[in-house]
Parts: C-alpha cells; sequence; structure tokens
C-alpha cells in the first residue's frame, strides 16, 4: 500500500511502471522460494510459468473477456497443472532432472506459442484495457486497479510462505532439503510434499502473469519468457536469503529498484549483467545471502525473524518496513 | 502430402550430418553431467565463447576455425580447471552443489551471454572458410560441406576422447570417479585432481564445438540457450556418462529435428529436443545405454 500511495503521490509515470515490476518480482521470488528454498530444488522456468499466465489472460481476452480476479484463478489452475505434471514426471527423479525439465518447458511452451497465431505467434498480441474500473463505488484508473491487484498477490504470496514455514508443511520442506533420504526413510511423504511445493509455486507465478498483458498492453513470447524473469526470480531469492519469507522480499525490492534505476542510468544490458555478477558473488561468497548476512548483528541487538512471538518485532525490523506485506500479515 | 524418395534421404543425410555436429557439442556433458555428476549448465556458454574466439580470429587472421579450436584447446583447459576449482571449494566441499551449485553454473551462462552481447552486440557472426558455401551432390544426396567437415571432425574428436577414457590409466581414472571415489582414495589416488582434470577436458571440448558451430550456422550471444535442451536431451538420451550412446542419442535428435523441420518447419525444431527429453525422462530416465 505504502508504495502505491508513494508511487501515486509523486505521480510520475515511469515510477508507477517501475513500483509495478519490483512488486511483480516479490511475487516471482517467493514463489520460487517456496520450492526452490524450502525444498531445494531449482526451477529454471520462472519465464514459463509467468508466460503461461499471461497468455492465459491474452487467451480470454481474445474469446471471451474476464474479469481480472476470474482471470487470475484461471492462470493459477493452468499454472499449477502444468506445475504438477512436469514435477509428477521428473521429482522422482534426481534434483537436476527437474531443473533441466524446468529449462525444457520454457522452450517448450515458447515454441507452442510462437506457433499458435490465435494468441498473436510470433508477432505478439495487443490487448486493449478498460480505461478505467468502477469497485464499491469508487471509479479508479484501470492501471491503478491493476497495481493494487498485484501488490495484494504479492500481500498473498508472502502470507503463504511464511505461513508455511511455520506449519507442518515447512517442516516437511525442510527435511527434504537438508537430507531427503533420510526424510523419506522416516516416513516423510517427500513426492507428495515435492508436488504440493511445485504446484503451489507455479501457480503462484502464473498469478503474477495474469495481469501482465493488461499493463503492459502488448505481449510477445520472446519478452514473456525472457530470460531476466528467470534469472530474476532465481537471483533474488538467492541474494535475500532462502531460509525465511524475508530473504526474497528483501532480494526483490533491493535487487528490483537496484535494476530499475540502473536501467534508466546506465543501460539495460549492464543491469542483466549486474545481477548475473551479484547472483554468482552472492553463492560463493554469502550462501546464505542478506538475511544470514544480517542475522548475527540482528540477533545481537535482539531481534529474531523465527520467534514466534517476535511478530511486531520482525514487521518494525528495518528492511521490512516499506514492503505491502508488513500491514497484511 | 506427397514425400518424394530424395526429400526423404536428404533429410536423413542431413540429420546424420547434424547429429554428427550434435555429438561434438554433447560430447563435454557427458564428461561433466554424465561422469562426474556436475551440472554445468554454462557448457552451451563456453561454446558460444568458443565460436567467437574462432570468428575473432578467422576475421583477423583468416585462420580456419577448426585450426583456431586446436589451438585454443589449451587456454580452454585451464579455463575447465580454473572453473571446477572455484565450483569444487564454493559448493562441492560445503555440500551444496543441489541448490547453490547450479545457481551459480546459471549465473556463469547468463554473464557470458550479456558480456558477449555488450561486447559484440546482437549481430549473427560468421566465418569465412573455402568450404563454407560448398556442396557435393552424390547421387540424389547433397552433402554441403559446411556440415560434412564439422561432422567428420566432431566423430574424430569423440573417437580419442574415447580412446582416452577407456584405454588411458588417467581416463581409467576419471572412469572410475564415477563409480567410486572412496575406493580412489584408499588407492591413493586423489579424486579431486582427477576431477579437475576431466572438467578442464569437458570444457577444453567446447573450443572445437564452438568452431564447428561458427562453420555451420551464424552464432549470435543467445543462441546458447537452445543448445542447453539439446545437449541434456541427448545426454539423457543416450544414457548418461556413455560416448557411443551419447554418439547414438545425438544422431537420433539430428535425424528427428531434420525430419520436423523438413516436413512441420524449422520454427517447431527447438520444441523437438525439449520434447525429446522430457519424454526420456519419463519413460526411461537410464537412456538408451544407460546403466
Amino acid at each position: 500500500m505504502l508504495v502505491f500511495l508513494l508511487a501515486h503521490a509523486i505521480g510520475n509515470d515511469y515510477l508507477f511502471y517501475a513500483g509495478y515490476i519490483v512488486v511483480q518480482y516479490i511475487v516471482l521470488a517467493t514463489a520460487w522460494n517456496i520450492l526452490g528454498g524450502y525444498c531445494g530444488y531449482v526451477n529454471f522456468g520462472s519465464a514459463a510459468f509467468f508466460a503461461l499466465g499471461a497468455y492465459t489472460s491474452v487467451f480470454f481476452h481474445k474469446t471471451y473477456p474476464l474479469p481480472i480476479p476470474a482471470l487470475l484463478v484461471i492462470a493459477a489452475g493452468v499454472s499449477g497443472l502444468v506445475g504438477l505434471g512436469t514435477g509428477y514426471l521428473t521429482l522422482r527423479l534426481r534434483g537436476a532432472f527437474f531443473a533441466i525439465a524446468t529449462l525444457a518447458l520454457a522452450v517448450v511452451l515458447q515454441t507452442l506459442v510462437v506457433n499458435w497465431n490465435y494468441v498473436g505467434g510470433s508477432r505478439g498480441a495487443y490487448v486493449i484495457r478498460p480505461s478505467d474500473i468502477e469497485i464499491l463505488g469508487v471509479k479508479l484508473d484501470y492501471i491503478q486497479y491493476l497495481f493494487l491487484i498485484i501488490i495484494l498477490l504479492a500481500a498473498i504470496a508472502v502470507t503463504i510462505a511464511r505461513a508455511i514455514e511455520r506449519s507442518k508443511l515447512g517442516y516437511g520442506f525442510a527435511t527434504i532439503r537438508d537430507d531427503e533420504l533420510a526424510a523419506e526413510a522416516s516416513g516423510v511423504p517427500t513426492l507428495k510434499l515435492k508436488l504440493i511445493a511445485t504446484t503451489l509455486s507455479g501457480a503462484l507465478m502464473g498469478m503474477a502473469g495474469a495481469p501482465f498483458p493488461y499493463y503492459i498492453g502488448y505481449l510477445e513470447p520472446a519478452s514473456a519468457f525472457g530470460l531476466p524473469y528467470a534469472v530474476n526470480s532465481i537471483a533474488m531469492p538467492l541474494i535475500g536469503g532462502t531460509t525465511s519469507w524475508v530473504g526474497p522480499l528483501i532480494g526483490s525490492i533491493l535487487l528490483g529498484t537496484l535494476q530499475q534505476v540502473a536501467t534508466v542510468t546506465i543501460s539495460s544490458a549492464v543491469n542483466l549483467l549486474l545481477v548475473g555478477v551479484l547472483l554468482v558473488a552472492f553463492v560463493i561468497i554469502a550462501p546464505n545471502g542478506l538475511v544470514g548476512l544480517m542475522q548475527p548483528h540482528l540477533r545481537r541487538m535482539g531481534w529474531t525473524w523465527r520467534r514466534p512471538s517476535s511478530k511486531s518485532k520482525a514487521s518494525a525490523s528495518a528492511s521490512a518496513a516499506s514492503s505491502p506485506s508488513t500491514e497484511s500479515t | 502430402m506427397y514425400v518424394s524418395a530424395d526429400l526423404l534421404l536428404n533429410a536423413l543425410v542431413a540429420g546424420l550430418l547434424l547429429g554428427g555436429f550434435y555429438a561434438a557439442v554433447t560430447v563435454g556433458i557427458s564428461v561433466s553431467f554424465g561422469i562426474l555428476d556436475i551440472v554445468n549448465i554454462a557448457h552451451p556458454g563456453f561454446i558460444i565463447v568458443g565460436s567467437y574466439i574462432a570468428y575473432i580470429v578467422n576475421a583477423q587472421f583468416g585462420l580456419d576455425p577448426i585450426i583456431v579450436g586446436i589451438l585454443g584447446l589449451p587456454a580452454f583447459y585451464a579455463l575447465g580447471a580454473l572453473t571446477y576449482q572455484v565450483y569444487y571449494l564454493s559448493f562441492e566441499k560445503r555440500g551444496q552443489e543441489a541448490l547453490r551449485g547450479l545457481a551459480f553454473f546459471f549465473g556463469l551462462l547468463f554473464i557470458t551471454e550479456v558480456v558477449l552481447i555488450l561486447v559484440f552486440g546482437v549481430d549473427y557472426r560468421y566465418v569465412n572458410t573455402p568450404y563454407v558455401d560448398k556442396t557435393v551432390t552424390v547421387g540424389l544426396v547433397q552433402l554441403p560441406m559446411r556440415m560434412v567437415v564439422p561432422c567428420v571432425m566432431s566423430l574424430v574428436m569423440l573417437a580419442a576422447l574415447q580412446l582416452f577414457l577407456t584405454r588411458t590409466f588417467l581416463g581409467r581414472a576419471i572412469m572410475a570417479v564415477a563409480q567410486d571415489q572412496l575406493a580412489l582414495r584408499l588407492m591413493a589416488a586423489n579424486p579431486i585432481k582427477i576431477k579437475r582434470i576431466a572438467f578442464a577436458v569437458s570444457i577444453a571440448t567446447c573450443a572445437l564445438a564452438g568452431a564447428f558451430l561458427i562453420i555451420i550456422q551464424p552464432v549470435e550471444p543467445s543462441i546458447g540457450r537452445e543448445y542447453i535442451g539439446r545437449v541434456f536431451a541427448i545426454c539423457v538420451l543416450g544414457g548418461l556418462g556413455s560416448l557411443p550412446g551419447t554418439l547414438i542419442g545425438a544422431m537420433l535428435l539430428g535425424i528427428v529435428e531434420s525430419f520436423t523441420a523438413t516436413f512441420y518447419g524449422p520454427s517447431w525444431a527447438p520444441a523437438v529436443a525439449f520434447g525429446l527429453l522430457l519424454l526420456t525422462l519419463a519413460v526411461r530416465p537410464a537412456g538408451l545405454m544407460g546403466r
């Protein structure tokens, strides 16, 4: 909400656009982390799930225009099912196969979309959005409406991640990450848990994609399946820290903002290079990300992330202050 | 649709030639992923670097790309050894290769791509050699030399590597690393050193594979991504760590891709490899020649 009001108050169109992209990355990074950070399975196909959601919107826009909330649900269903399918085929094998299969998924889907003329093929598709919408008697600019939706999505994603972390499911995920064989041996239904994580993660990524075509107005395969989505949704959690919901949040806000600034001030190619270098540097030097780096200092000051009673403290702590999730949780 | 015999035959031959080249691209992955269990998804990135080196030297001095590739072997070997050392110290030693090691290679792939874009732009680059635009016709079959030369050279490279792995002491040690590291250590051999050598060899193949690539088609920085799916599909299809399997897998993929391109149009070709990969993973994850 804060971001929204801030962007609205300043009234700068670019800032508004940049804000949307950053919030969108919060959803993607958090979704990635549910599978990657909690279970330890790498998904290189974030772009595929995201584009799947986006193209679901395009498809319905052409056939029978539906309101955005309905599109969100459908996109979540489609992406979740694809996630489940991919997971079902490959999660019984070693982790590396799943990672490779997700890479494969992105290319297969992109080829399908390129060859499917109904949704625009390789030329792309224009999506004309209504100029405004009325909710509860308040007339809103459509762009602002979309902005509110993505913020809501980010809040939902972070809330889910946070809830998982403290639940039985989360502990199950952690056993998979730490030692899958031992977990399996002690009766943890690892395959079922992994499938839940993949489906959930895929569904959230699809939801992030659904409003995007309306927001951007024009969607083409090369940008919808763009490598930046895949790289960022991996880099953001790994740079922020993968073990808790705070990591992806910090990572996406910092890295997302940094990229928006770098795109404007330097160039878009350099900003991608920046992400790559940061990703490699962080996995080598700081395997636990920014959260891992900060943890000793925070503990000394009396903060802890994981203590269940410290909800207010956790949300009051420095870096989460500007995020939308703090208001919602 | 009417399908003539010579169209079919030409598609088949084109597929076999393409497959021979794919074998050269994949053989490095067969060593690093198949034998050493290192999921080096940055491999195609190294190949593209090899292509650009061949391009620069060819443009400057007019040297044949394949000679450039051979001269580049030691440099790529050193690069591979260095990469493995970083990988080992940062991930393998700490037991973090599953998540962060993968992210590391993904980052490397991404960095090479972006750096190449920054330096050379997104224009397609190609090389000039006397045989690039020549075609020999045998009966009904057309043999474009830009496919034949890389295919033959790649078979030579594959044979040399197979001999190295099965007939030399070092090669056998590399195969042994895949089976039992502890046993190797008990015999006073250092598995880390052997793995470093093997990984360096796998990267060294990129120098040549890159040279082949730029002979076959014009290269731009982001085509490496198309090859990720291909190399892993071939590697898994053929059976992990088996070089004869790699060759068979590569030929199969080459033929399937060539037929798809001939009968359905080239825009479907990229999906073929991935479809094949998903199918293999679902039906027979051990691959054709798998253990």
